[in-house]
């Protein structure tokens, strides 16, 4: 049933661009580390990108989310353009990521984590949290009702009073992707988000992605794991060296022999060896 | 309270009572105790402000902050100058300190900000030692140069009502500091101060999670020298004079120790800090010239043992119970 109605969100809304990169450029010193990349992620789908190592992948997506600031280029979020805005401003504008290497408030709670995912959506200032004004208690009051939602959807409610630092390596993907979901976004940039998980967390993560399609939500990810992107993505773009070398369907970049060179090398250069 | 309200209400009751023994024994207090001793605890009292108001950007955002000092003195200065030589009442310059303070902040802190840990340290220092030696050396004739500014008046409320004695001052403060306490643990659990929290532990994560990290350290210096402005208007209305010799870098030194031995971000860990710092001297008296001796073995001992503070503040002990009531939602 869920496959059924992915393929429905899919053809109803395959036309509308989310994110475009046009002619993307990142120059670290005297390294190109991202080439005039063009990238396109349509709404309602998992776009992925994948690439081998030092490929440029996390650089796209540090540029996209004000991380880091372009060298040329443009990156277009449902056709505004994000040059020049800070990461706080860009995920209020509705993209949300995570980190590869996992990056929580490490001796904050759970729950604590979440809630400061809603930091962009709530605006009650100083004055009215010193002075408790009933607009304050109630604005936080839906924080914590979010966050509580949040966290059962990430399945770790039960650890709602740990500190975030103290659970286990898969849970605390989980609570990171639970804290960019608090944010209420349109687009969810996940930077690697299967690395270190074992093959049955894998399964869930994917089931789960999959879940969040139904929320209107667009996932953009890095990926390493294969089967992962195979068996999610809709759309597939490989960069390597900084530049972009193939994009499809999983299934024709899986057998691009472009693709194939750039993970396992050339044939004749294996040969010289 | 309404978040909570129905889980470990024993818990609850219990830290309640403790709270309210507490300010009855500080009530009563003056009463059985010599003028001296209410005095030592008037100053107490004034680290415990100070404590407060650096524990906002030192605990609570980690901002090492070495010029603490300085927001004071321009607190006290203010009052000093603006009540000598204009006869403007105390208790109106208890905001015009702030202010002065928090502007003072806002205009020094706003090119530093972005520096990180040791970095800022070294701006801050400097920053406090500017304040001192421009105070020193008089400018435009109105700080008084190494001799302060004397003959400022008492808080008032108009003439029936005059803080003049110990005893007075001592409530003065404490109600000060109580104020305060309230106002900083409403902010510990907004908002602001998770967003606090969150640049403390990862700036990086903090900016991609939706806080404006710069618009929040500033808002901590900012408040935090408001805070210190204050306990500097209360300080020089208790001496009655001003000099900058008050506001040297040993001071902002024994600020940084107050939080540090406390524990950082925690409100509980900066009175006993500041209990450590101002009545640890008084009682070791008798030692007299070892009693520095037994102090620093003392946070040596204490930073190997308790390197989080003595009174770290705990998070998630609440067991915060689910709020939302619907059936079908328990699934964690």
């Amino acid at each position: 049933m869920a496959k059924d109605k992915n393929i429905d969100v899919k053809s109803n809304k395959k036309d509308k661009v989310v994110l475009e990169t046009i002619k993307l450029t990142k120059i670290f010193g005297g390294l190109t580390a991202v080439n005039k990349i063009d990238l396109k992620v349509n709404k309602g789908q998992i776009s992925s990108l994948i690439g081998p190592n030092g490929a440029g992948k996390t650089t796209v997506f540090n540029v996209v989310t004000g991380i880091y600031k372009a060298d040329g280029g443009k990156v277009l979020f449902n056709g505004e353009d994000l040059a020049g805005k800070k990461p706080h401003q860009i995920i209020k504008k509705g993209i949300a990521r995570t980190f590869q290497n996992i990056r929580l408030f490490s001796n904050m709670t759970c729950l604590e984590n979440v809630m400061a995912g809603q930091h962009c959506r709530t605006n009650k200032g100083t004055w009215s949290a010193v002075l408790q004004t009933s607009g304050q208690k109630r604005e936080e009051l839906e924080i914590r009702k979010h966050a509580e939602n949040r966290l059962k959807q990430v399945g770790l409610w039960k650890f709602r009073d740990e500190l975030s630092k103290n659970i286990a390596y898969g849970n605390q993907r989980m609570l990171e992707i639970g804290r960019a979901l608090a944010s209420n976004p349109d687009l969810l940039i996940l930077d690697e988000p299967s690395s270190g998980l074992n093959d049955k967390e894998s399964e869930d993560l994917i089931v789960f992605l999959k879940s969040l399609l139904k929320e209107d939500l667009t996932i953009l990810l890095i990926e390493h794991d294969m089967n992962v992107v195979m068996g999610i993505s809709h759309w597939v773009t490989v960069m390597d060296e900084g530049k972009k070398i193939a994009e499809g369907l999983p299934e024709d970049v899986y057998s691009n022999p472009q693709v194939i060179e750039a993970y396992l090398g050339k044939e004749d250069e294996e040969e010289e060896y | 309270m309404k978040l909570n309200n129905s889980t470990n209400n024993k818990k609850n009751i219990f830290t309640y009572w403790i709270i309210i023994l507490f300010i009855i024994i500080f009530l009563i207090f003056p009463f059985v105790i010599n003028a001296y001793w209410v005095d030592v605890f008037f100053f107490f009292g004034i680290y415990a402000l100070l404590g407060l108001s650096l524990n906002v950007v030192l605990g609570e955002v980690g901002l090492f902050d070495l010029g603490h000092m300085g927001f004071m003195a321009i607190g006290a200065y203010t009052t000093a100058i603006l009540n000598v030589n204009f006869g403007i009442p105390i208790i109106i310059l208890i905001p015009i300190s702030a202010i002065a303070a928090g502007a003072f902040a806002y205009l020094v802190c706003s090119p530093i900000i972005h520096l990180r840990g040791d970095y800022l340290c070294i701006v801050t220092i400097g920053m406090g030692e500017i304040i001192r030696l421009t105070l020193n050396n008089n400018p435009f004739g109105v700080t008084g140069g190494p001799n302060g500014v004397f003959g400022i008046d008492f808080p008032s409320l108009g003439n029936f009502f005059v803080i003049d004695n110990s005893a007075k001052f001592y409530y003065y403060i404490w109600i000060i500091v109580g104020l305060t306490i309230i106002g900083l643990v409403n902010l510990q659990h907004s908002r602001i101060g998770r967003a606090w929290n969150c640049i403390r532990e990862d700036e990086v994560a903090a900016e991609s999670t939706g806080i404006d990290v710069r618009f929040y350290k500033l808002l901590a210096f900012v408040l935090g020298a408001a805070l210190a402005g204050v306990a500097g208007n209360v300080y020089a209305t208790k001496l009655m004079m001003v000099s900058p010799e008050s506001f040297n870098f040993m001071e902002s030194c024994m600020l940084f120790c107050i939080v540090l031995i406390g524990g950082m971000g925690s409100i509980p860990g900066v009175l006993i800090g500041a209990a450590a710092i101002s009545l640890f001297p008084e009682f070791f008296r008798t030692f007299a010239q070892y009693r520095m001796l037994i102090f620093g073995v003392a946070m040596v001992v204490m930073m190997v043992f308790r390197p989080g503070g003595i009174w770290p503040r705990k998070r998630g002990a609440l067991q915060l119970k689910s709020i939302l009531t619907k059936a079908g939602t328990e699934n964690g």
